[in-house]
């Protein structure tokens, strides 16, 4: 589904003359595949290049060095750039900077708009979209009536009725709050599971995390780790030398382990946790 | 504070008016108006209200809730007739020193008054029963043949859809920051004029650096959602005419053939019978 070889990109700093500051690298040679139907989380915390990653897979910045492939598509070919989005569309941090319209319906129809679809279909698929995020009896609202978390939603139905092969969500989590996070997480799985749509989720949120196929840590514009979330969460100490933290259960488990206690290595969930310990 | 204001306004009631092709509400509304300079006798001012009426009864929205949001044009309103009633000349019929009632301004003050009130409120009639997506889609739709003259109607749209529905995000941004001052001591409503248009700075420069920065996240969020201007672009809901909005056209033209009737011929049979007028 996405492919990335030896990825680099750089930006150039400018201070307020327009002088040169300095290049950075915020990718420096990522190496990177994603299967079709993956759930794949990226974690890394501020400037760690994980939105730069996000951006080159919509298009939306052309590599410096190296290769990106989605769908078959290389990003770089200006000619390819429409189809590369459609298959690959993103959701963005901030839900009301990226809804267009003033009705939930007609913003969820502004993708496939977008694309020529004829009209009774673009009913169709906005009518699929709605009720794959459940928010079908929300259809004629204004998104400002909206909280945040179904804001996100109506932002997940609007990439969703384009048909996209996969979904790219840059931190869509990060303005919401926690009862939000969880509505738009559990959209996202259901979407995985019953769709098919892979899936990446770049996030700061650890427990958001815990539920992907697959982690990759990224530090420094490279890949780091990666691995499963156990293999992840088990190492504590590595996860925390990159500036991140891990599931509060599983920094517990891991500091009862010090004193003493015998958890398993990486403990993800609170069941797993009262399982360990009551067993 | 800055909640309490309300920009092209919805009532819906679900009325025949309400389900009219935008166009069609436009061009009446456009009609309307030119239509207010067209007659100038008392018959013409009859045919316009009760047109009005009638419309306004078909539209099912309160009367009540039309005046009230008048608010701002009552100044405007009462200034125009106060202006009208002492500064046209003419016989005189009452005088105290300086001012002076003449029967011609006494006419024209009535009449001037009620044109400009058949004008606002016939035009809040529209954006009443108009979504303003219905009528950015009107307009774009509406004026696709200026695209061969090179202007740029589709984006004009997208702007003018965009735009309004931003105002309400922006307004509450506005009230944050105005909030966000005051705790830090900034006051807004004392002192002169000056320091109150001062102290208004200090709320833009923010307002208008969020803004930027919120455009510029919606032009990317466009642009990945596949947005490329009017290029092969479909709509989910393309403007069709129906029956109604024919018979709304035709009816447009039948109010305009009885205003003009009853105008220029009418009118001067009547004025034979009846002097006053």
């Amino acid at each position: 589904m996405i492919k990335a070889n030896k990825l680099a990109y750089e930006y150039i700093r400018r201070d307020e003359e327009g002088n040169v500051e300095g290049i950075i690298r915020a990718l420096d040679g990522v190496d990177l595949e994603i299967k079709k139907g993956d759930f794949v989380a990226i974690l890394g915390h501020n400037g760690s290049g994980k939105s730069t990653i996000a951006k080159e897979i919509n298009a939306i910045l052309e590599p410096t060095e190296g290769t990106l492939f989605v769908n078959g598509l290389d990003v770089s070919d200006e000619s390819k750039i429409w189809d590369v989005r459609q298959s690959a569309g993103m959701v963005f941090q901030n839900p009301d900077n990226q809804i267009v319209a003033s009705l939930v319906e007609e913003d969820v129809a502004f993708g496939p708009e977008n694309l020529g679809v004829p009209s009774p279909e673009i009913k169709q698929r906005v009518a699929y979209a709605l009720e794959k995020v459940g928010m079908e009896d929300h259809r004629g609202s204004s998104p400002n009536a909206l909280s945040g978390g179904q804001k996100q939603r109506v932002a997940i139905a609007g990439i969703l009725a384009m048909k996209p092969k996969c979904i790219v969500l840059d931190e869509p989590t990060a303005m919401l709050d926690p009862g939000g996070r969880r509505e738009v997480i559990k959209t996202l799985h259901e979407l995985n599971k019953k769709e098919g749509i892979t899936i990446l989720l770049i996030t700061h949120y650890m427990d958001e995390v815990t539920g992907a196929d697959r982690v990759i840590v990224m530090d420094d514009g490279k890949i780091v780790m990666q691995g499963t979330p156990r293999e992840i969460f088990s190492k504590v100490d590595e996860v925390k030398s990159h500036h991140l933290d891990v599931p509060q259960v599983t920094e517990l488990a891991y500091e009862l382990n010090k004193r003493g206690f015998r958890f398993p290595p990486g403990v993800l969930t609170k069941e797993e946790f009262i399982n360990a310990l009551l067993g | 504070m800055l909640r309490d204001i309300t920009i092209g306004q919805y009532y819906p009631s679900g009325s025949v008016l309400h389900r009219l092709d935008p166009r069609v509400k436009l061009f009446w509304t456009l009609l309307y108006i030119v239509s207010m300079f067209v007659f100038n006798t008392f018959l013409g001012y009859v045919v316009a209200g009760v047109t009005l009426i009638v419309l306004i009864k078909i539209s099912r929205v309160p009367f009540k809730f039309m005046v009230k949001g008048l608010k701002a044009v009552w100044m405007l309103l009462i200034f125009t007739l106060v202006l009208n009633l002492f500064m046209t000349s003419g016989e005189v019929i009452w005088q105290w020193k300086f001012l002076k009632l003449t029967r011609e301004g006494i006419r024209t003050a009535v009449f001037m008054g009620l044109r400009l009130f058949f004008l606002i409120i016939g035009s809040s009639l529209m954006t009443l029963t108009t979504t303003p997506n219905q009528l950015t889609d009107g307009l774009e739709t509406g004026l696709r043949g200026l695209k061969k003259i090179k202007v740029p109607v589709h984006e004009l749209a997208m702007m003018m859809s965009i735009a309004l529905r931003f105002i309400p995000i922006l307004l509450e941004e506005t009230d944050k920051i105005m909030k966000a001052q005051a705790a830090r001591g900034a006051d807004f409503d004392e002192g002169k004029f000056k320091d109150r248009v001062k102290a208004l700075v200090p709320i833009f420069v923010p307002l208008f650096v969020s803004a930027f920065r919120r455009a510029n996240d919606l032009a990317m969020a466009m642009e990945a959602r596949c947005y490329r201007g009017d290029v092969n672009r479909t709509r989910m809901n393309p403007l069709k005419y129906k029956q109604i909005d024919r018979i709304a056209y035709l009816l447009q033209f039948v109010y305009l053939a009885v205003l003009i009737c009853a105008d220029k011929l009418l009118a001067p049979l009547l004025t034979k019978v009846l002097p006053m007028l």
